[in-house]
């Protein structure tokens, strides 16, 4: 049988490699996107196993308000990075630094 | 070793291999593909964890939908992939590291022993004429109809956003007015002016 444990480890470890990934491309805003998409996902398997292994549909219930809001997150995510690129003619964040922050 | 857990590891170890490729690939457009993948192996895994509706509205919202947003970003932008990748192998001792920290830690405290079989029994299998998105449903639509609003109202903030965040007039291009076309009066074309005749 599969044990709630092993869920939770691969949602460990999808977590942690979406880590990983903002870390080693901190520059391309394209796959930090892609980066928190992921964890969103990693997120989301802990919710699933959870509300299985706990007999309780609230946990789905959850998943599916963050699948909207993720949703949600990437058109407006995308749509900005697509004003930048028009504006700048870079996605690289090293350069954007506008605001002086 | 049953056969959902056969399952089971082959969803999980695409599902991780998949992040690998997504994390580690050169050019954008391959890592939106595999993060394809990487969706397609949740679903699977969900669909382990009898939340069939999720694991359909995973594939439908997220491959049909937002990874094809993605694909068209980044196929659209004309960007510098080099320059992008600068850095990439300096950060990559810290970032495994980290990473490495963090599943060791993670794993202590989620591991076998406190979230195991032993501990967390598993739910009995539910009757054949059970229904997960008549479930999900009922949930949805009595207690937590208010969220359920508030996330529709989140969609229509993100759809208007969207759209006034990228529409633009372009001052060069040029363009028929109907309102105006259609208000037009004669005098505004026409001028009858009164003179003597040339000769």
């Amino acid at each position: 049988m599969i044990a709630l444990s092993d869920y939770l480890i691969v949602a460990a470890i999808l977590f942690s490699l979406s880590v990983a990934g903002i870390f080693l491309n901190r520059k391309n805003v394209i796959l930090l996107l892609m980066c928190i998409e992921l964890m969103l996902l990693a997120v989301n398997i802990n919710f699933i196993a959870f509300s299985y292994f706990l007999g309780d549909t609230a946990g789905q219930v959850f998943v599916f308000f963050i699948l909207t809001v993720a949703a949600a997150e990437a058109a407006i995510g995308l749509a900005i990075l697509v004003v930048l690129f028009r504006n700048r003619r870079t996605i690289n964040v090293a350069d954007l630094d506008t605001l002086k922050g | 070793m049953t056969f959902e857990k056969f399952l089971f590891y082959v969803f999980a170890i695409f599902l991780v291999g998949a992040a690998v490729m997504v994390i580690t690939r050169k050019n954008p457009v391959h890592s939106a593909l595999w993060l394809v993948l990487a969706f397609f192996n949740s679903a699977g895994l969900w669909m382990l964890a009898e939340a069939e509706f999720l694991a359909i509205a995973l594939v439908l919202v997220y491959v049909g939908a937002v990874m094809v947003l993605f694909l068209f970003v980044v196929m659209m932008l004309d960007i510098n992939i080099a320059e992008l990748r600068a850095g990439f192998v300096r950060n990559a001792p810290v970032a495994i590291l980290v990473a490495m920290a963090m599943v060791v830690e993670l794993i202590v405290v989620v591991g076998p022993q406190r979230f195991g079989l032993a501990s967390v029994a598993p739910p009995p299998a539910k009757p054949a004429d059970y229904s997960n998105t008549e479930e999900l449903g009922l949930a949805l639509f009595t207690e937590h109809l208010y969220a359920f609003e508030i996330a529709a109202v989140i969609l229509l903030v993100g759809i208007i956003a969207a759209i006034s965040l990228t529409m633009r007039k372009r001052p060069e291009t040029k363009y028929q007015d109907p309102a105006k076309q259609v208000n037009v009066k004669a005098k505004d074309r026409l001028r009858v002016i009164k003179m003597d005749s040339e000769g």
